[in-house]
């Protein structure tokens, strides 16, 4: 259904791109408030105070929205615990920047005497690290507030920098450091009186955290100051300087992490015995390793995303040379490699990462495979599973005649209400089952010949290898990483009225060569990118469509992220 | 909830007053605890002894034919899962049969039976709850007065196996190691309330300051968000408040608590989600918390022993006991799925040895668990079919005498808020009914009730 349907729309936009039609008008939608993720707080404090300072600290778990955590961020809020931690980082942050080993680094200002107050050198201070940290000029209030309160710090503790540690902590936990408040203002456009544009200031935010993951640096505060991007050519040329910047690879970094659920490698752990191989060493080069070659793919190369699944390029280490059979000379550091040729690996789906995330701790899991291909590479929703089927019904012995996952797998499809979901995600799940628990090539479990063969969406594969054949030549593959790189973008699900932009992205994607630098650089210089609609005032009114009967078993399949609540993306297969 | 009232009460005024002999209206009922502990106070200052409240959760439940026992009240028989518990039973309930009524609602599996259980209805879409959950409605209430509203952790090591939320945009962190746990009540900012001599940090009124500056930005904010972000800034403001309160108290000195000494730092042992990490990480997080109780450092706590689908594991083995609870065949003989059984029997016993840690504890004429209530639950009764029907419940402790123990009580068919209203109650919580649509019940479960 889905497919045909895009392919009407998909040729109806052509015909306007024919025509010169530019990015068709829509309106964005809600304004976004997201908490600052881990690694953008890392970095903004790198922006503010440099390379030197260490930000140690445990930060609250992110919450994982329509499979991105980035839909996430707009819906968490601080917990008690949470807020503890942010001021104790504030605490440790502010105190290592005023430490006399880094503080004329650091500072714009020295104060006449360290043992007394000195407004201008403070307020200069609070100015110019407020202005970074808050991506905003400071109002004269809030600098105000904060001299007054570090000033008289300073003279009741004969100590300026007591004072302004005290200023520079009441920074780092203010609401609007932590959060990335959104704010916007009427359009011009009299008779749209519900159309809103971002300022310029929450544009610059919204931009350099979509590209490069981190605040706006000082040429696109500067130009958002002086309200340079509400005009279009002066907006992508700033565009086109960030995705040109070494920062877009962050960008990117951060975006595929979030896709790929990597941040599920924190808590990964295997059975000792099943895999005597697997070490954390390991699981965190082989997060690395696909960090890397995507990078380098899509950024370095600026190569055609579609080659992610068929590439046979991939950046190596020594400790992960032994699972994919490749003698790696570097003791430390990484090397470029070629996949072997005998073990069906192509693309990122034959991944060591991969494998190691999507399996169980003791064993490999078809299922859990497929169905992360097809929620988080293919944005499909998998149909729920029954809650109170009897699966012990279902006898297995995996010493005589059920000794592959296939065989084990095979039993669902005896069951109509389990055949639904499982022939979804098992053939291509099991195309996979070369590779076990983490990610090294097999040819066989119990003795048993494993059979990779299937079918996806009506292409016959016979290994992973042609899997990633059949992955790069589908458009939903790409389809969907559109569609998951503007929800990234936007902090929030599409609207309707934005699924003509996704379609027309699709379609400039495609004519482009499926270069992702430059599709980002289309969603940032779109109008919906830059406009919103007003916020509701009110309590959303509650919720009056029942669920369905039951819901997939998704602690099954999402079991390291236990409160990650995934409610599938809005798209039936 | 009176908790807006409390915070206005000045509790070392309310206490001397209670030691003079002074009439006290009892108006604020979540105090009838500091009068009612049966002459439980404090020798060294006649001071009540705090209660606390608890949860510890265990996941994938228990196999209803095995575990519930099969006759009711004082000396009910132990059964084949219940054997684990035999040397704590006296000083704990068993609850059994009670059920998240589902009220025409899908049954979202692992999820709907502990969330149903703990914020009394069943919720009606995968992201919403129908309320806080027990332990921070409690803690609402009786949580205010110490340096941590609440303390949550995970056996699992991992900081998202937590059931404590206000709402699913704040759920509080579990704490994934025992040292970090440690280090967090008994690290800077501890206060030994036995110290001969205290003086106040003046970091501390630093700290405030900080604080303050940011509170008014609030206004300003507020105006540019819509209903639900302007929610969210509501809770990030009120943990700020928290933070707050924890640094006023700071600025006191403690009163002296016999019961409380300093433990030694924990080792920091491998945490995942093998059993025999979780064991022993859970050993050592129950030392330190029962420390960190007599201490009056928390008043509330969510101990987490495994998660949800629990992901527990035994060394070498290929499946997880969320796994094997689907796909282990019944031995056609025992008539039960004995490797996943397995798992049932590890979590009694160690809910056994939690209660056992506390216990360990003098306090007053008895012990620290004497002055706890702790409910041990799960998200199912019988995993296999994601049952909520007949779910496993457990106390421990009589929160100063607020409950009988060593009943076995059977609530078939009812639905599980009875529990939750009981736990309220027993904490002096003034709430005469609780739940949502088919879940709301006003009747607490009055044989356990003193």
């Amino acid at each position: 259904m889905r497919y045909m349907s895009r392919i009407l729309i998909g040729g109806s936009i052509l015909l306007l791109v024919g025509c010169g039609s530019a990015d068709p008008s829509a309106t964005g939608g809600p304004l976004a408030m997201r908490r600052l993720t881990g690694e953008q707080y890392r970095n903004a404090i790198e922006d503010a105070f440099g390379s030197q300072i260490e930000v140690a600290g445990r930060f609250e778990p992110d919450n994982r929205q329509e499979g991105l955590n980035a839909l996430g961020a707009s819906r968490v809020a601080v917990t008690r615990s949470g807020f503890e931690q942010y001021e104790a980082m504030a605490r440790s942050i502010a105190a290592q920047v005023t430490s006399v080993e880094l503080r004329a680094d650091i500072l714009p200002c020295q104060p006449r005497s360290a043992t007394a107050p000195d407004d201008a050198c403070m307020t200069q201070t609070i100015k110019e690290l407020g202005r970074t940290l808050l991506r905003r000029p400071l109002s004269q209030e809030d600098i105000q507030l904060r001299a007054e309160v570090a000033s008289r710090v300073a003279e009741e503790q004969q100590d300026y920098y007591a004072g302004l540690q005290l200023a520079l902590a009441s920074l780092m936990v203010a609401p609007d450091f932590l959060f990335r408040v959104e704010v916007a203002e009427p359009a011009p456009l009299p008779d749209e009186p519900s159309r809103l544009q971002l300022t310029n200031l929450s544009l610059a935010s919204k931009l350099s955290y979509f590209l490069w993951n981190r605040g706006p640096d000082e040429i696109l505060l500067a130009a958002a100051e002086r309200g340079e991007l509400a005009q279009p050519e002066a907006l992508a040329r700033q565009v086109q300087r960030m995705v040109s910047s070494e920062h877009l690879a962050s960008g990117i970094r951060a975006f595929f992490e979030d896709v790929f659920v990597f941040d599920q490698f924190e808590e990964l752990s295997k059975d000792v015995t099943q895999y005597p191989l697997f070490n954390s060493r390991m699981a965190a080069d082989a997060r690395e390793q696909t960090l890397r070659f995507v990078v380098d793919q899509l950024v370095t190369q600026n190569a055609d995303y579609r080659s992610l699944f068929t590439s046979n390029e991939l950046p190596m280490t020594r400790s992960l040379g032994p699972i994919y059979g490749i003698p790696v000379r570097a003791v430390d550091g990484w090397e470029n490699a070629t996949l072997p040729a005998n073990q069906s690996r192509s693309g990122l789906l034959s991944h060591a990462s991969f494998s190691m995330l999507h399996s169980h701790p003791g064993r490999s899991s078809p299922t859990l495979r497929g169905v992360f291909m097809r929620e988080a590479l293919l944005c499909q929703t998998v149909p729920e599973a029954p809650a109170d089927i009897d699966f012990t019904q279902f006898t297995q012995d995996v010493a005589t005649v059920h000794k592959t996952a296939r065989d084990r797998l095979a039993v669902h499809a005896t069951q109509a209400s389990c055949r639904k979901c499982h022939a979804l995600t098992d053939p291509i799940g099991l195309a996979l089952e070369s590779f076990d628990g983490i990610g090294k090539f097999r040819l066989s479990e119990n003795e048993s010949t494993i059979d990779t063969s299937g079918n996806f969406d009506g292409a016959t594969f016979s290994n992973a290898a042609e899997l990633g054949q059949a992955f790069s030549e589908s458009p939903l593959v790409s389809a969907c990483l559109v569609e998951n790189l503007y929800r990234y973008a936007v902090g929030r699900k599409q609207t309707n009225g934005e699924r003509r932009l996704l379609r027309y992205l699709e379609d400039t994607f495609a004519q482009q060569g499926y270069h992702v630098p430059a599709l980002m650089s289309d969603i940032a210089t779109s109008e919906a990118f830059r406009t919103a609609t007003a916020p509701s005032p009110q309590a959303p009114k509650a919720q009056t469509v029942k669920p369905q009967t039951t819901y997939i078993d998704r602690t099954e399949f999402d079991d390291k992220t236990q409160l990650t609540l995934i409610v599938g993306k809005g798209q039936s297969i | 909830m009176k908790n807006s009232k409390s915070g206005g009460i000045n509790r070392r005024g309310f206490l001397r007053g209670t030691l003079g002999g002074a009439a006290v209206s009892v108006g604020l009922p979540f105090l009838d605890i500091f009068l009612n502990t049966n002459g439980n106070a404090m020798a060294a200052t006649g001071a009540p002894l705090p209660q606390r409240f608890g949860t510890w959760f265990f996941g994938c439940g228990m196999n209803p034919a095995r575990w519930n026992p099969s006759t009711e009240g004082i000396d009910w028989e132990l059964s084949p899962e219940l054997l684990p518990i035999a040397p704590m039973r006296h000083r704990m309930n068993i609850l059994s049969g009670y059920s998240v009524l589902l009220d025409g609602e899908a049954n979202q599996v692992h999820r709907t039976g502990v969330f149903g259980a703990l914020c009394g209805g069943a919720p009606k879409t995968a992201d919403t709850v129908t309320g806080p959950t027990l332990d921070v409605l409690i803690s609402d209430a009786i949580g205010t007065r110490t340096r941590f509203r609440s303390l949550e952790m995970a056996a699992t090591g991992n900081p998202r196996h937590s059931n404590s939320l206000r709402d699913v945009s704040s759920v509080n962190p579990a704490e994934p190691s025992a040292l970090g746990f440690y280090t967090r009540i008994f690290g800077p900012g501890f206060s030994d309330p036995n110290a001969k001599d205290f003086s106040p940090d003046p970091s501390v009124l630093l700290r405030k300051s900080a604080l303050s500056i940011v509170t008014e930005d609030r206004k300003r904010l507020e105006r540019q968000l819509g209903y639900s972000d302007r929610a969210r800034l509501d809770q990030y403001f009120t943990a700020l408040r928290q933070l707050e309160q924890q640094l006023e108290l700071q600025l006191l000195q403690p009163p002296p608590l016999q019961a409380c000494s300093t433990p030694q730092a924990p080792v920091d042992l491998p945490h995942d989600t093998e059993i025999d990490n979780v064991m022993a990480n859970h050993g050592l997080m129950a030392q330190t918390l029962a420390l960190a109780l007599a201490c009056d450092q928390t008043r509330v706590f969510n101990m987490q022993f495994s998660d949800r689908a629990s992901s527990l594991r035994m060394p070498g083995s290929t499946d997880t006991h969320h796994t094997l609870t689907h796909e282990e065949p019944r031995d056609t003989v025992l008539g039960y799925q004995p490797n996943a059984t397995a798992f049932v029997l590890k979590s009694m016993e160690a809910w056994t040895q939690f209660c056992q840690t506390l216990d360990a504890v003098p306090e007053g004429e008895g012990t620290l668990l004497d002055n706890c209530l702790v409910m041990a639950h799960s998200e199912t009764s019988e995993a296999n079919t994601h049952s909520i029907v007949g779910m496993p419940f457990m106390t421990a402790g009589t929160a100063g005498g607020r409950l009988r123990t060593g009943l076995h009580v059977s609530g078939v068919g009812e639905s599980a808020s009875r529990v939750g209203l009981t736990m309220q109650q027993a904490m002096g919580l003034n709430v005469g009914q609780w739940g949502a649509d088919q879940n709301q019940t006003d009747r607490p479960i009055s044989d356990i009730l003193v």
